[in-house]
């Protein structure tokens, strides 16, 4: 046991149970709590798998602004201080037997694609490298093997950078901002 | 990290996308709903880096893509959240089983 695969099992334990936590909860608090730690814990896995921008965004983004955004929605719709609404036991049989056949499934398929050998000789890029793709500078991946394809085979990877896709998204953002800033704006009630 | 292999990640992703899909399936508070879908979001994030990792080929697309999968998920949360709100101020309710007509 060395130390990855320690830290490995304690952090999945932990996302896991706080998944489960999500679904298991009745309260919506409760459930906003327990999704915070499941994020917690998605972005301490980036940083394991050695990706620290996605790690660090995903705590700025998610845990600073998207969870506060939920929490905000559940204060806002809150009508009193015991928020359940109690689901119907045949939905939990119908709604778990759904959830546990595809985990088996998509256990089943992870189990067999096994893993890919990891060349290590391709250094994990850095943030300096991940923005320069965002900005169009450089080509996006390293020269390396392309799982899925024969190895005597050429491949023709054009030197793609993200630049286009990364204005999409800002723009994408900006109009969804807008719009969601003119459907939640405050109306005058309108007496039955 | 060597002996750690693509499977665990795979595991974990697919058990955190199991769970999102059983969230979304129960819940009745359309907020719970919400939070299923970010969980199905994340197992799908946690897939692609692990990806990026273990596949030489892959090393800068998958977080990039991780990326742009957390700033639509945000653009996503703002936009129900904003439907969400309108729903409750028309019917002051957060059920989803109450939504049955198009126009408030």
């Amino acid at each position: 046991m060395s130390l990855p695969v320690i830290l490995f099992v304690l952090v999945a334990t932990a996302t896991a149970v706080s998944a489960v936590g999500v679904v298991a909860s009745r309260n919506v608090v409760r459930m906003a709590v327990w999704l915070l730690f499941t994020l917690i814990g998605v972005a301490l896995i980036y940083f394991l798998l050695g990706a620290e921008f996605a790690g660090a965004a995903q705590l700025i983004v998610y845990v600073g602004g998207t969870l506060v955004l939920v929490v905000f929605g559940v204060m806002l719709t809150a009508r009193g201080p015991l928020v359940e609404l109690r689901t119907k036991r045949n939905e939990w049989i119908v709604g778990g037997a759904l959830g546990a056949s595809l985990f088996a499934l998509l256990v089943a398929v992870s189990l067999k694609l096994g893993s890919p050998q990891t060349t290590d000789d391709a250094p994990i890029p850095g943030t300096g490298q991940l923005g320069m793709t965002f900005l169009g500078v450089t080509e996006t991946s390293p020269a390396g093997n392309v799982s899925g394809v024969p190895v005597n085979k050429p491949i023709a990877r054009t030197q793609v950078a993200y630049f286009l896709p990364f204005e999409i998204v800002s723009v994408h953002l900006l109009v969804v901002l807008i719009g969601a800033a003119y459907l939640a704006r405050a109306k005058r009630r309108v007496k039955p | 990290m060597n002996e750690l292999g693509l499977t665990p990640f795979l595991v974990l992703s697919a058990f955190l996308f199991a769970c999102g899909v059983t969230c979304v399936a129960v819940k009745r508070n359309a907020i719970g709903i919400l939070m299923g879908v970010e969980l199905i979001l994340n197992a799908a994030n946690v897939n692609l880096i692990a990806f990026a990792r273990f596949n030489s080929g892959f090393r800068l697309d998958g977080q990039v893509f991780a990326l742009m999968v957390v700033v639509l998920a945000a653009a996503e949360a703002a936009v129900a959240l904003a439907i969400i709100l309108n729903f409750y101020n028309n019917h002051a309710t957060v059920d989803v089983d109450e939504a049955k007509d198009l126009k408030g």
